[in-house]
């Protein structure tokens, strides 16, 4: 990358952040020059999200420089960071979602004309910089009305507007499909052509190969190493962020099948009640989902839990005839559903791990509605065990407990009830390597046992290392399947976006 | 007796998770005890036993209703009607029994039952409809109102000298101990207070239907993913909300003998609410311990009478001043909270 100058645009040195109880981050120094994209990679816990923090002036370090062209600054909040050029973008936009999108780009600074809000200002200057990132909507447009990926350009736009230096974004690509991944790219290449440095997060490390300049890895908490352009590559990656040598990651393994464990037939979910799907799955599959954002995958799940009702069509299991009236007649008839958004609708945040862990069996082992604590306590300690739960002890609420040992905590409870039939949607959004590792690994375990696997996923790689068959979804219908030898990325693309399909039997 | 207790495995570990969980207990336990020695010190009619006789007694009757708003704000929702309700059933009670000769057993059946109408309705329309239980219940606190001045034509209403025995369920008095002046009754209220509260807290803290409340007041959309029939749920809340308030109505009514259909029960929905805060139920839903409501109920009623007995020319702005008093209690809990994060969470 050529440098103007040799100073770095942004420097931090031996910083450290030091917890209560524990040591975020050691002694990391990295640098950061003008017009990069440096990727920060690192597990969970790794010290990421802190020097980010630190950085975009939400916390402050325990020692340490921070340095800005060269000058030492110190921020104690965000807006000293802002000030300096510094911005963040979290994980999980920031936005007003029932304000327009020019109130979004300047809430807090808006330009004033004696006094009262310049609402034209706002619009010819929120139009510049929406015009910076290629989004091609008026800034009269109320943020709610926009899709995750238009909402997060509109974010970077508001970061661009305070002359940001340094954009930091942290997981920017979760929430997106494949075309709107594409469009941010190109908006992060068009920065970097601008001079604008970006500090780029992400667990998705093919993203990072296409568009780092530099690696630099983290590992509990400290600086591990970096990689230049030329060395970065998937497995260097990995091993320098986990510490060991994986060279097989995903564990093709055979599973025997066994009679069907759920047949649809002309099912309609109420999200896209015009088309019909037709499918089965049986004992000690696993067959993945996939498909672009908005092809009706999460809906497929949440109707064959019913938290949303089957409008037509059948659905026969061992046990159920028929469509199941409730959740709890699902769960009962072992299929159960671990879904998206694990913080909203998987866990109870305010309750324990016990407690979470337990909430699906309690009504089994209760007699005349009293709760049998030693059921509960057999059922923690057996799923802690299995999954490898890490929590301070068993009276640990779940909402402190990192995003792999979350999703553990749902995975316990569901596997506590002896599923038939486990639908995933998203297993692995927002984990770690090692975590992942440790679901893909459960997964086969149970299908090993003859447990039905049914999930959703947005990762190529996720559904190319696990799936025995892959359903392909295309706005609201099943366009294709595809058997192991059949997986290929441009046939799963072809079917995600409706080519190639075969014809729509309605 | 909390929502959240914790548990662990050795008896000494237990009982110190147990004091840590009780904590907020402690603190609303502290707040009244310092009223209390504060009130005792301040005047010498406090600890007369004919006033801790009327304490007990009216920390029975508001509890009653505190425990009925402590289950609705367990879900997440409120219920702002409870004093109206308690208002048409306690005028309706002796207006049917006197002025329109029902039998006992008829007009408290009756009542009862219109009371866990109300509930069911309140209920309903919460769940099916989705509509915001303050608008719903705010209805219901004109709505009732109104409707008992109208049926009653704004008359007062009571007893008179009849239905002594009736009433004695709410004026009853159990000698304990003590002879003559200073003898200790125990008011009969109490011990329906007592049962009351003993079978909330059994079901809240052990039965999966408690623990299925205090899930679906903390994230009804988890609770919802986890197989609970969250509608049911809420729908019992907001029923036995209102049966208690009208159940409360009654022994109100029976208790004072007259009842004014413009402002009995007036503003009791807010001594219920503020107990019910008081003794940790958030707001927002999602926890909540019955001995907490107990004692916030207590609070309330000591208050009121610390006002009376020390500060009588501070009676006009009593609301004022109990006012005060909870919203230091709400600060003061809510800095403790944050107090207890940090040290947990480190950050």
């Amino acid at each position: 990358m050529p440098e103007n100058d040799s100073t770095p645009v942004l420097e931090v040195r031996h910083i450290g952040k030091r917890f209560p109880s524990v040591k975020a981050l050691d002694e990391v120094s990295i640098s950061l020059n003008e017009g990069e994209v440096l990727a920060v990679i690192g597990e969970n816990g790794a010290g990421k999200s802190t020097l980010m923090k630190i950085l975009a002036g939400v916390q402050m370090p325990t020692n340490g420089e921070i340095l800005v062209a060269g000058q030492s600054v110190t921020f104690s909040n965000v807006e000293q960071a802002l000030r300096a050029g510094i911005s963040l973008i979290h994980q999980e936009l920031n936005l007003a979602t029932n304000l327009e999108v020019g109130a979004n780009i300047f809430l807090g600074r808006e330009p004033r004309s004696f006094g009262l809000i310049d609402r034209r200002a706002i619009e010819r200057e929120a139009l510049k910089y929406l015009k910076m990132v290629g989004l091609a909507v008026s800034p009269r447009t109320v943020v709610g009305a926009l899709s995750i990926g238009q909402q997060q350009l509109v974010e970077i736009a508001k970061a661009l507007s305070t002359q940001t230096r340094v954009l930091i974004m942290d997981e920017p690509t979760s929430s997106l499909s494949q075309r709107e991944t594409e469009a941010l790219f190109e908006v992060v290449k068009k920065l970097r052509k601008q001079g604008v440095s970006i500090l780029y997060i992400s667990h998705r490390l093919r993203e990072i190969e296409e568009l780092a300049d530099r690696v630099v890895v983290l590992r509990d908490g400290r600086y591990v190493g970096e990689l230049s352009r030329g060395e970065i590559e998937h497995s260097a990656m990995v091993s320098m962020m986990v510490g060991r040598d994986v060279s097989k990651f995903y564990h093709r393994v055979q599973h025997e099948t066994g009679e069907v464990v759920l047949e649809v037939s002309q099912l309609r979910t109420p999200a896209n009640p015009q088309h019909a799907l037709d499918f089965s799955i049986r004992s000690g599959e696993i067959v993945g989902i996939a498909g672009l954002v908005g092809a009706g995958r999460s809906e497929l799940l949440t109707t064959l839990f019913r938290i949303t009702p089957a409008v037509g069509g059948h659905m026969k299991t061992e046990s159920l005839p028929h469509p199941p009236r409730s959740a709890q007649e699902a769960i009962e008839a072992g299929i159960v559903l671990a879904p998206e958004d694990r913080r909203l609708t998987g866990l109870v945040q305010a309750m324990s791990v016990k407690r979470n862990l337990s909430l699906a069996t309690i009504r089994r082992t209760a007699t005349w509605g009293f709760l049998n604590r030693r059921a509960e306590d057999r059922v923690c300690k057996e799923m802690s065990r299995l999954l490898r739960i890490k929590s301070a002890d068993d009276h640990q609420m779940v909402q402190y407990l990192s995003g792999g040992n979350q999703q553990k905590v749902v995975l316990g409870k569901w596997l506590a009830t002896e599923p038939r039939l486990l639908l995933l949607d998203e297993p692995t959004r927002g984990i770690d390597v090692g975590a992942k590792e440790e679901i893909y690994q459960l997964m086969h375990k149970l299908a090993g046992r003859g447990v039905a696997v049914l999930f959703v996923s947005s990762e190529m790689e996720e559904i190319f290392g696990l799936s025995d068959r892959t359903l392909v979804m295309h706005e609201g219908r099943i366009t294709g399947e595809l058997t192991r030898d059949q997986l290929s990325e441009d046939a799963v693309m072809q079917l995600a976006t409706g080519r190639g399909a075969t014809p729509a039997i309605c | 007796m909390t929502g959240n207790e914790l548990e662990t495995d050795s008896l000494l570990s237990k009982t110190v998770s147990k004091l840590r969980a009780g904590g907020k207990i402690y603190g609303i336990l502290g707040l009244l005890t310092l009223i209390c020695v504060y009130t005792a010190i301040s005047s010498d009619r406090f600890l007369l036993v004919g006033n801790v006789e009327n304490l007990v007694h009216r920390t029975a009757l508001f509890g009653i209703l505190s425990i009925g708003a402590a289950l609705v704000i367990i879900t997440g929702g409120i219920d702002l009607s409870i004093g109206s309700v308690v208002c048409l059933v306690g005028v309706l009670l002796p207006f049917l029994l006197t002025k329109h000769d029902w039998s006992v057993p008829v007009a408290v059946g009756a009542l009862l039952v219109l009371s866990l109408g109300i509930g069911l309705a309140h209920g309903l329309l919460v769940t099916k409809l989705r509509l915001q239980p303050f608008v719903v219940t705010l209805c219901g606190l004109l709505f009732y109102r109104g409707l008992s001045r109208g049926i009653t034509n704004d008359q007062s209403q009571g007893f008179g000298i009849e239905f002594k025995g009736l009433r004695s369920i709410a004026t009853g008095r159990i000698p304990i101990f003590g002879e003559g002046e200073s003898a200790f009754h125990l008011p009969a209220t109490t011990l329906v207070l007592i049962i009351l509260a003993i079978v909330a807290a059994v079901f809240l803290n052990k039965t999966i239907y408690g623990r299925y409340l205090l899930a679906l007041g903390n994230n009804p959309e988890a609770a919802r993913y986890s197989g609970i029939n969250t509608d049911r749920m809420v729908l019992l809340a907001y029923a036995v909300c209102s049966t208690l308030a009208g159940f409360g109505g009654m022994l109100f009514v029976l208790d004072i003998n007259a009842a004014q259909p413009s402002d009995f029960g007036n503003f009791y929905e807010l001594y219920a609410i503020a107990a019910a805060v008081l003794g940790g139920c958030s707001l927002r839903g999602g926890e909540g311990s019955i001995l907490g409501v107990v004692i916030g109920a207590a609070v309330m009623v000591v208050l009121s009478n610390t006002i009376n007995l020390v500060h009588p020319k501070y009676q006009n702005i009593e609301f004022a001043i109990i006012g005060a008093v909870i919203l230091s209690g709400a600060i003061v809990d809510e800095l403790v909270r944050r107090w207890l994060a940090v040290r947990r969470a480190g950050k």
